[in-house]
């Protein structure tokens, strides 16, 4: 009972996500979302991913949208839209209904564990190329945040010019 | 009528990969579209933990949640700092003003 509801509220709030006029909801919304699959992974037993989920999923991802929604600022737009929208329901439709038709039978779930082990293990021995680019990864991240505080230095040069001629 | 948990994740996980993948297709706005890139990776993820806990190997499904999560909040960090970047040195964040390239 507590799975259906949580399946609900969620899909309340994506959908709310992506409805929403105004970014600064939008963002809200998912962090919504966010903490409710955090909370459904509690349920299906794995706390440790819910932990890290809630807290960088709903928390810092957060943090980073409402940072550049301030930067960037709310802009209007005409509401034409990238695609008109029954064209992408249909394709989702046809998508989704190849999904059912192709995948879901070849699904054996009878089939035992490709890696035993316990998640310690998994996470530091078997898999430590993941581990390696995960850390790759978050170098990268770091030179995103970087770029996304680049303002002083990109204004100076842009300053100067403007007061030469 | 007992309906079984997988069975509600499992409507969870496609809902959330269909509403991401609807609003991929329909969004105009490039912050909007890191929205639905993480609806969609969150589909993913509880997925990959599901797809553990069913065949037996839990800690395997964990393992590759937390690749994806990392994964997933670099590629927000990094599309945020591309658009503020776009924002500030095109002047919008429309992507079929985008996609013409004038400024």
């Amino acid at each position: 009972m507590v799975h259906v509801l949580i399946a609900i509220v969620t899909l309340v709030c994506a959908i709310q996500a992506v409805r929403a006029a105004r970014l600064l909801v939008s963002a809200i919304w998912l962090a919504g979302t966010s903490a409710l699959v955090a909370l459904e992974m509690y349920l299906l037993g794995a706390p440790e991913i819910a932990v890290i989920e809630l807290s960088v999923g709903a928390g810092l991802v957060t943090i980073l949208f409402v940072f550049a929604i301030n930067m960037t600022g709310e802009e209007n737009f005409d509401p034409r839209r990238m695609m008109p929208r029954p064209l992408a329901a249909s394709l989702l439709m046809v998508a989704g209904i190849l999904l059912l038709y192709f995948i879901l039978p070849e699904i054996d779930l009878s089939t035992p564990g490709l890696m035993p082990g316990t998640f310690r293990e998994i996470f530091w021995q078997d898999r430590n190329l993941d581990t390696f680019l995960q850390l790759l990864m978050i170098f990268s991240g770091v030179l995103g945040v970087m770029g996304l505080l680049e303002e002083e230095k990109m204004k100076k040069p842009l300053s100067g010019k403007e007061r030469r001629p | 009528m007992t309906i079984s948990i997988p069975t509600v994740v499992i409507t969870i996980v496609l809902g959330l990969l269909g509403i991401g993948i609807y609003a991929l297709l329909t969004t105009r706005h490039l912050i909007k579209v890191i929205v639905a890139l993480q609806i969609l990776v969150k589909g993913a993820m509880l997925a990959l933990v599901l797809a553990g806990r069913m065949t037996g190997s839990e800690d395997l499904g964990q393992s590759l949640a937390i690749t994806v999560i990392i994964a997933d909040t670099i590629v927000a960090v990094i599309g945020m700092a591309l658009a503020v970047q776009v924002r500030r040195v095109i002047g919008t964040l429309d992507m079929r003003k985008l996609t013409s390239l004038r400024r």
